[in-house]
């Protein structure tokens, strides 16, 4: 491949070496560790899982591609994050067929339709995962306890279920191997229908046995932190909805500390982290002001929370990112920032601080001749006489 | 041979699938996406409607010389309720499960915009036996667009049709689609269906005078 030595273009004249495919690479780097901890705890069949689920969003994407009317190609690792992302926000037991399922609904309603990489309003993920939880409300809180022996060797029943059928009970499984049902229950639903708050170390880890909890807080904190340092997510985002989660939370548990539980165990335990940090931060649709995404991630923080406490569901992180998520638009118009330089013109009488969101004038570049602001006009009501 | 019969024929399929109230007009969306829980409810649903059309479009046709402009909307609200009522009563003599499941959908077909539509449009500018050709059309149209909403919301909501189990005991009912989220994601699936045959039917008509040109 030749180069030109000259290449005339119109600004930016500086980029950096950053493509989305980049990105995206390095996000599904930074989702392998995860994944393998995830296998680690839950052996075949959350290998399974993450295959099936994958390779539904993978075939979906294809097929899309392929009718010409999508931003963006396969080989740009897009439709890989959705599905490890979706992967992981499942059950590990949940069947093969529902994952497929899930997979397929992700990439054609939350990505597709709306015209691929870029566009989407939701995060494709969650849209799938919103789909089958409205769709098969019993087999996505079915959750079995992790480091089971003979993990590695033998599927979880309800994993094998035949496309369209009922899964097989897990209970009934957990029960010959002589293990009661609560160890199958999250440590989000334990405390909500039985009050049993789980230990502290136990949560960040997630290396205790028996228990049903998601990938590792901790091992989700240390690749998110890389995904921050080299730039290629904004670390505003999973630090608001931390903050803005542990602040709702603590303020609630000092209020009444033997209602709620402490800001600790809200932080670690369900999803709250693995959506802060990989679901939350997706670059399409999450404001892109700095000041916006203080705002977008304090409300999933707040949401989450309120979402945890006050409705039936144990878990609320989903519903909070994909509200937040309608809500981004909206919150990038009103924290949109004063141009360099207009601030101060302006600012003689009053500084004009809500720009209009789609085309500013002041951000065209001053080259473009057509650049001029548009001016109100105000046309007279009553006809001339 | 008389132009009479394409005419008429013309006339039918126009409501069934040229002007499909459901696909291609997207009218009468309240009954599309509230009572196609089932096959069988969208199947009594369309023949109600079906009904009151082509008698309402039948007798506005008739006395379409005798009334006067200005109060002709409500002489068609008069004329469309007298055959909701009785539609209305025979459902609830045939079966009461049956009018328990249409509920208010049933007496709301007076207000149905495909019947106004209809009358205001059709059936006030024409002779009876045409109006009355056309409502059918139409009727029928409606009629298929609520069963093809049904039938999957019931193949996937209950794993049956029309009340038949089809893949035995062990079914896992998808919940969504017996929810009001599932009727917009089955009219949207069928509506991005039948767009994406239009635009084939003009893609191929396009290269077909393309080639014709070239010869």
């Amino acid at each position: 491949m030749t180069q030109p030595l000259i290449e005339i273009r119109s600004a930016p004249h500086v980029q950096a070496a950053k493509t989305v495919e980049t990105i995206m690479r390095n996000v599904v780097y930074s989702l392998l560790p995860i994944c393998a901890f995830y296998v680690f705890q839950y052996g075949i069949s959350a290998l399974a899982s993450i295959a099936v689920v994958t390779g539904a969003c993978l075939a979906t994407e294809r097929f899309f591609v392929g009718t010409g009317t999508q931003a963006g190609r396969l080989s740009d690792y897009s439709a890989v994050i959705t599905g490890l992302l979706l992967a992981l926000t499942l059950p590990p037991g949940f069947p093969l067929w529902m994952g497929a399922v899930a997979g397929i609904v992700a990439i054609a309603l939350g990505k597709a339709l709306f015209g691929g990489i870029g566009f989407n309003v939701f995060n494709p993920a969650l849209v799938g995962r919103a789909f089958v939880q409205a769709a098969f409300p019993t087999a996505i809180a079915t959750y079995t306890p992790s480091f089971l022996p003979g993990r590695f060797t033998e599927f979880i029943p309800s994993t094998l279920a035949w496309p369209l059928m009922i899964p097989a009970d897990a209970a009934v499984w957990l029960k010959a191997k002589h293990l009661d049902a609560l160890a199958g229950a999250t440590p989000l639903a334990k405390w909500k229908f039985d009050g049993v708050l789980a230990n502290a170390d136990e949560l960040l880890t997630s290396l205790s046995g028996h228990m049903a909890v998601g990938p590792s807080p901790l091992l989700i904190l240390v690749c998110g932190a890389y995904l921050a340092a080299r730039r290629f997510m904004d670390w505003r985002i999973p630090l608001a909805v931390l903050g803005s989660a542990a602040l709702t939370a603590w303020l609630l548990f000092a209020f009444d500390p033997a209602r709620y539980p402490n800001p600790f165990f809200m932080l670690f335990s369900g999803g709250l982290i693995l959506g802060a940090v990989y679901m939350a931060t997706d670059m399409a649709t999450s404001p892109v002001t700095p000041k916006g995404m203080w705002v977008y991630g304090a409300l999933i923080g707040l949401l989450t929370v309120v979402i945890r406490y006050y409705s039936g569901l144990p878990e609320g992180v989903m519903y909070a990112i994909l509200i937040a998520n309608a809500a981004s638009p909206l919150i990038e118009k009103i924290t949109q920032p004063v141009p360099f330089g207009r601030g101060a013109i302006l600012g003689m009488d009053r500084v004009k601080k809500r720009a209009s969101y789609p085309l500013n004038p002041g951000y065209i570049s001053r080259e473009e001749a057509s650049a001029v602001t548009p001016k109100k006009r105000f046309l007279p009501n009553k006809p001339k006489k | 041979m008389s132009t009479a019969a394409p005419q008429t024929w013309d006339e039918f399929m126009e409501g069934v699938w040229r002007q499909n109230p459901v696909f291609v007009m997207v009218l009468g969306m309240c009954p599309t996406l509230a009572v196609t829980v089932s096959a069988i409810n969208a199947l009594s649903m369309g023949a109600a409607t079906l009904f009151v059309l082509v008698c309402s479009c039948g007798l506005v046709s008739l006395m379409r010389a005798v009334t006067p402009k200005e109060v002709r909307i409500a002489v068609y609200i008069v004329i469309i309720a007298t055959f909701v009522t009785a539609v209305d009563y025979a459902i609830q003599a045939i079966s009461l499960a049956l009018y328990d499941a249409l509920g208010a959908f049933i007496q709301l077909i007076v207000v149905n915009c495909i019947i106004l539509g209809r009358a205001e449009a059709h059936a006030s500018k024409n002779t009876p036996l045409p109006a009355m050709i056309n409502a059918a059309g139409m009727g029928v149209g409606f009629t298929l667009g609520l069963l093809a909403l049904g039938v999957v919301r019931e193949v996937l909501g209950a794993g049956s049709l029309f009340g038949v189990a089809l893949f035995g005991a062990g079914f896992q009912p998808w919940v969504i689609m017996v929810l009001p989220p599932g009727g917009f994601f089955v009219l949207g699936a069928w509506l991005l269906f039948f767009a994406w045959l239009e635009r084939r039917k003009l893609r191929r008509a396009a290269s077909l005078t393309e080639a014709g040109q070239h010869v």
